[in-house]
């Protein structure tokens, strides 16, 4: 009795996880489908959203926030992905025991703080220092790139240390035996290694930030305009859809809903590389 | 056996919380007068035990939910005109007159010190100043020593009523300014927050900014804000008695359900960004509509000392007998 009640509610559980995606993306599809009527293909590349008098119609392309959810993700990439690399490295190669179990615990507790908790630090206390060395209002494009990349760092240095720790010893030390230096063990042994596991990472992480909402909200500015300097605000996605949500109607919300379908379905393709290099590289380790 | 009576547990409470729950009022909408309508919605709880909750989730969102009736009433800051009260069945009457200050972070420049004129305010919001000792700025501040640095302007990033009254005020000064809940800003530089709390957040932490929010913001973060010069050229601190001075201006009829946006009125004492709020109600839910206007009547003779303690201006008397007849002309009293 007990036996098959837990069967149905086990593969009832797995089943649903499933059906909720499919679903999403459906009702995602179908509230899209008056925008991409009216806008097609064009939604892309149309920089002007601006709803009627009266609020049920307007025109809106997704042109400024894709910009600004790429260019936020890129500058946040370019920061990330090096200091990840030389963390993990530092971590796995370079610490002593001592050392490397305390930075470890620290950096699992970083990638545990809530990203509203990123934003306020980062609107408070960051912003008016990106401010006084870059110039410009303080928010903008390159503190919400900085304080994206300084979320994700945890996130990308973790996943990456323990792909580097699978490394089988015995390929380091045959290294070491020919003569190799610690750099050259890293550069030649470890990285060839650990490469799927790394790049997985990488791609986790960006698929973190492109969705990222609360903290890029505080810092981007959130104004709908093309960007001409780095330091300049703007929009993206998930903040367009988070600051307009509550007071949109007919058209505009049919439009927001394509911008979501976008950013869902760069999304899944993200996540499905990651998932894809992460289970080719668990089947070769057994 | 403990499972069923787990469930059974559950689910009695949970249709209990629901039916106590479906006697409270409902209502949603405006975020201006969210912090009044909870003061009075609270003293008005302790008073006759009726609970009433509103969510100031934005004057849009108010009027989407009800038109498709999802709540009891709503609020909104924009007020409809009668064609369209009457296509969605709605009926409508002001409640309370909020003001909106424009705040300032310069620094060695005081609450009160800045004077803008109209002209200033123009050339602000439409970027033809960009920076804070432009001529147009510094001739009605010649005791101030205002830095050569760029303008900030800080704007709402969501559709706001609060925006569609400042616009309003805008195109008195300058037709050429779109009056709207979200405006696409000429300004060199801006910055959008999300609601007043978001805006006031940016105010204070952009060196030279300014921007546009509701007065009892200004209060609870002691931001600085400027004199405005009103209709008659003269310089207005904003104060509870100057916005009462505006208000006395505003002229309201039931024949068009009260539509009437107060902006920038006469007086040469009078602050020039006054605005309104109004409240929504579905024609044919008659009974809910009885308890709402209890509500509101209490408001109108209990609850103007709240009102003016948190920085609104009560409607005159005459406007209050005006709503109160509207009333009972739709049998809602």
């Amino acid at each position: 009795m007990g036996g098959q009640f837990f069967r149905h509610f086990s593969f009832f559980s797995a089943t649903l996880s499933f059906f909720l995606l499919v679903g999403i993306f459906a009702i995602l599809f179908t509230y899209a489908q008056e925008a991409l009527a009216e806008f097609g293909i064009d939604f892309l590349s149309a920089d002007t959203w601006e709803a009627d008098e009266d609020d049920e119609g307007g025109v809106f392309g997704g042109y400024i926030p894709i910009i600004g959810t790429l260019l936020s993700t890129f500058i946040a990439m370019v920061i990330a992905v090096p200091l990840a690399m030389g963390i993990a490295i530092f971590l796995t190669e370079v610490a002593s025991e001592n050392l490397a179990k305390p930075v470890s615990i620290a950096i699992e507790l970083l990638a545990a703080i809530p990203s509203i908790i990123y934003g306020m630090w980062g609107l408070f206390y960051f912003a008016p220092i990106v401010q006084s060395i870059f110039g410009g209002n303080g928010v903008g494009l390159l503190t919400a790139g900085i304080v994206l990349a300084i979320m994700i760092i945890p996130f990308m240095a973790a996943i990456t240390r323990d792909a580097m720790n699978t490394t089988p010893n015995i390929l380091k030390e045959s290294a070491y035996a020919m003569g190799a230096t610690k750099f050259e063990v890293i550069k030649d042994v470890i990285m060839p290694y650990s490469k799927a596991g790394i790049i997985g990472s990488i791609i986790l992480a960006l698929g973190r930030a492109l969705g990222e909402t609360m903290a890029v909200a505080f810092l981007i500015g959130s104004v709908m305009s093309t960007v001409k300097h780095i330091t300049d605000p703007t929009t993206s996605i998930p903040v367009l859809l988070a600051n307009n949500f509550a007071e949109a109607q007919d058209l505009e919300m049919s439009a927001m809903y394509y911008l979501a379908l976008i950013l869902f379905v760069v999304s899944f393709i993200i996540i499905s590389m990651a998932k894809f290099y992460f289970l080719g590289r668990k089947s070769a380790v057994k | 056996m403990r499972l069923k009576t787990l469930l059974a547990v559950v689910l009695l409470v949970s249709t209990s919380l629901t039916t106590i729950q479906a006697d409270a009022l409902k209502g949603r909408g405006a975020s201006f007068p969210g912090p009044l309508y909870k003061a009075w919605t609270s003293e008005y709880y302790a008073e006759t035990g009726k609970k009433i909750n509103y969510t100031p989730t934005g004057s849009g969102d108010g009027v989407k939910s009800i038109k498709k009736r999802m709540v009891d009433f709503a609020g909104s800051d924009k007020p409809l005109k009668s064609k369209k009260l009457q296509k969605t069945k709605l009926y409508m009457f002001p409640s309370v007159i909020g003001s909106i200050v424009l705040a300032y972070n310069i620094d060695g420049i005081k609450d009160g010190e800045l004077k803008l004129s109209r002209a200033a305010i123009d050339a602000i919001f439409s970027g033809k100043a960009t920076h804070w000792d432009d001529q147009i700025i510094t001739k009605d501040n010649p005791g101030l020593k205002l830095p050569h640095e760029p303008i900030t302007t800080c704007v709402r990033a969501d559709k706001s009523g609060t925006t569609f009254n400042f616009t309003y005020f805008l195109n008195q000064i300058n037709p050429a300014f779109k009056v709207s809940k979200k405006p696409n800003w000429k300004a060199a530089k801006v910055v959008a927050g999300k609601s007043n709390s978001g805006v006031s957040a940016n105010i204070r932490q952009i060196k030279n900014a300014i921007g546009y929010i509701e007065y009892s913001f200004k209060i609870k973060l002691g931001l600085p804000a400027a004199q405005i010069e009103n209709k008659e050229g003269k310089f207005i601190n904003p104060t509870v008695e100057s916005f009462q001075d505006g208000a006395t201006y505003a002229t309201w009829t039931a024949d068009n359900d009260f539509y009437a946006v107060i902006g920038d009125p006469k007086g040469a004492t009078s602050y020039p960004i006054v605005a309104a709020t109004f409240i929504l109600l579905p024609i044919e839910k008659v009974e809910k509509n009885k308890e709402v206007t209890a509500f509101m009547e209490w408001a109108f003779s209990k609850g103007d000392k709240i009102a003016s303690g948190l920085g609104y201006v009560p409607l005159p008397d005459s406007t209050k007998d005006e709503i109160r007849k509207y009333w009972e002309s739709k049998k809602i009293k």
